[in-house]
């Protein structure tokens, strides 16, 4: 199980709509994952800044006296946003591994679940739609998104390991499936320097995505040689900065249903989570073909 | 071996398709799925061909509709539907007016199931009798392990097509995917387009007359004949080399 729903906007006109819409077809996908949920968007950004987004594993709840901390230890303006059990801390861009570095000394329950100019990613235990009501997912616009809703696996249902997960700069992963070789795959990202935080297979597969791009290579370069090195099955979507990518095992072991119009191009685990965009009647309908990345990029 | 009479099972042909002028209309906006289902499996198996005609509005895409139908009934749905609609149909004629989600018409025993889009994965999977139409094209595991079924697809079949597949009839008319047929006992499997490769024990084999003549009448039933060139198929079935196991063959399965 697992479901999935990524919506990558075309047209400005639907963009203060992302969350709204991502949101509801996430609704219909709760009974494929009841037990986390995660919410990744692409949301505006400021030039020079970049936005870390983060959550504590002590509950911590004051998460504007700890960006007061990092202000005064990087000499720099920062701004915190919180929603719910996760903060976004706005940095300058040419600070940000100064930041990273101070959270990780000084603030050890916090997790930084994303890094970039544009994406923020809420994830927590709990309800599908309980969990996008208590982000105020719905609030949020941007260019894209990607939702998850999970029926855990291969590791342990905290919040940590619910997707989407992110590994490098804009970049974040979903997945529905599991990965038999995710371990020999970890162990060659640690020689690599990517070291993933969690127990989790597509935290995995995500660092290999990012390893690839580091590495010079395209995104859909790294989608397609990713059907060679990882194992198992898996439907992957994928978002960057500016882009949005799906890819299916070569067996396409899991469902997928796309819908495409002049004004977006959605993923959905299942047709009905499709149902409530704008326009769907008379959208292109088809279903990603196994082994084939597929991408589209602003 | 496993010869089957053209249109023995009752209320399979397309043309026998009833208008009925007292059709109920149920809105999955306003009844549950399971309500819908509970109404409809409620006509037992003696219920007259014209005596009931249902209209299913607004579907988007929910599971398991009109499933276990055990009566002559019409049931025409208006839009696309989830997983497994008409599973385990029995004699009932049902048309879907838009795209069927994953296992279309699973075991299916008899009847009729018209899906005017496209079809997802295992659309007919497992099924034991009746008609499958699909006007678009038809995904992965289409026909996997049919059991009688015919399966006429106007457009293309995805990767491991008839996988398994004991008996009943497999018609595309675009192009296969990779493994068809893989593991093929005795369905027998017509494609006109392009076939990726075929799976262990699939073979291509020689389209006899009397090939001719059951293609014929599976291109009737689908409102193809003399639309169609059933000479433009080639026949695929099985090389009966992998029904017992034998150690030179290991690596095969």
């Amino acid at each position: 199980m697992c479901g999935i729903a990524g919506l990558f906007i075309k047209r400005t006109r639907l963009q203060p709509r992302l969350g709204e819409l991502l949101a509801s077809m996430t609704s219909t996908l709760c009974s494929r994952g009841p037990d986390s949920a995660g919410f990744a968007l692409y949301t505006a950004g400021e030039p020079g800044r970049a936005k870390l987004t983060l959550t504590s594993v002590e509950e911590r709840a004051d998460f504007e006296a700890l960006g007061e901390m990092l202000s005064r230890a990087v000499s720099a303006p920062v701004s915190v946003v919180g929603r719910y059990t996760h903060a976004v801390v706005t940095v300058p861009a040419d600070l940000v591994n100064l930041c990273r570095n101070w959270l990780l000394e000084n603030a050890q329950d916090v997790r930084i679940l994303s890094e970039g100019g544009h994406l923020e990613i809420y994830k927590e235990v709990g309800y599908p739609d309980d969990i996008a009501r208590s982000f105020g997912i719905a609030s949020l616009g941007g260019t894209h998104g990607i939702a998850h809703t999970r029926m855990a696996t291969e590791s342990a249902v905290t919040a940590t390991g619910a997707h989407p997960f992110s590994t490098g700069p804009d970049q974040c992963l979903v997945h529905n499936g599991s990965l038999s070789n995710h371990a020999s795959v970890r162990r060659e990202l640690g020689r690599d320097g990517i070291v993933p935080q969690t127990e989790n297979d597509t935290e995995v597969a995500a660092g290999y995505l990012t390893r690839e791009l580091k590495r010079g290579r395209s995104l859909g370069e790294a989608l397609k040689s990713s059907v060679e090195d990882l194992d198992g099955f898996f439907t992957f979507v994928v978002g960057t900065k500016n882009g949005f990518g799906v890819l299916r095992d070569p067996i396409a072991c899991k469902p997928a249903v796309m819908a495409e119009t002049d004004d977006y191009v959605a993923f959905a685990s299942e047709y009905r989570s499709l149902t409530p965009l704008p326009g769907i009647k008379s959208a292109k309908l088809f279903e990603p073909k196994p082994a084939t990345p597929y991408f589209w990029e602003h | 071996m496993n010869q089957i009479d053209i249109g023995k099972w009752s209320q399979r042909d397309l043309n026998m398709l009833r208008t009925s002028s007292d059709t109920r209309e149920i809105d999955l906006l306003t009844t549950s799925v399971r309500d819908l289902n509970a109404t409809l499996q409620a006509f037992g198996s003696n219920t007259r061909s014209d005596e009931a005609s249902f209209r299913v509005l607004t579907p988007n895409g929910a599971h398991a509709i009109a499933v276990g139908i055990d009566a002559p009934l019409n049931v025409e749905i208006a839009g696309h539907v989830g997983y497994y609609c008409g599973g385990m149909n029995k004699c009932a004629s049902i048309i879907i007016d838009g795209n069927a989600g994953q296992g279309v018409g699973e075991n299916m025993m008899s009847g009729v199931i018209h899906v005017k889009g496209d079809a997802s994965q295992c659309a007919g999977a497992t099924a034991h009798g009746g008609l499958l139409l699909i006007e678009g094209n038809a995904s992965a595991r289409c026909g996997i392990s049919m059991k009688g079924i015919d399966i006429v697809v106007k457009g293309g079949i995805g990767h491991l097509s008839g996988f398994m597949g004991q008996t009943g009839r497999l018609v595309a008319f675009g192009d296969a995917g990779e493994a068809l047929g893989d593991s093929i006992y005795e369905a027998r499997i017509y494609v006109r387009g392009k076939v990726e490769s075929l799976g262990a024990d699939c073979i291509e084999k020689e389209l006899r007359d009397e090939h001719r003549a059951e293609l014929f009448a599976l291109l009737k039933q689908a409102d193809e004949a003399h639309k169609a060139d059933v000479s433009e198929f080639r026949r695929y079935g099985s090389a009966r080399k992998l029904y017992n196991f034998h150690i030179d063959n290991a690596g095969a399965y």
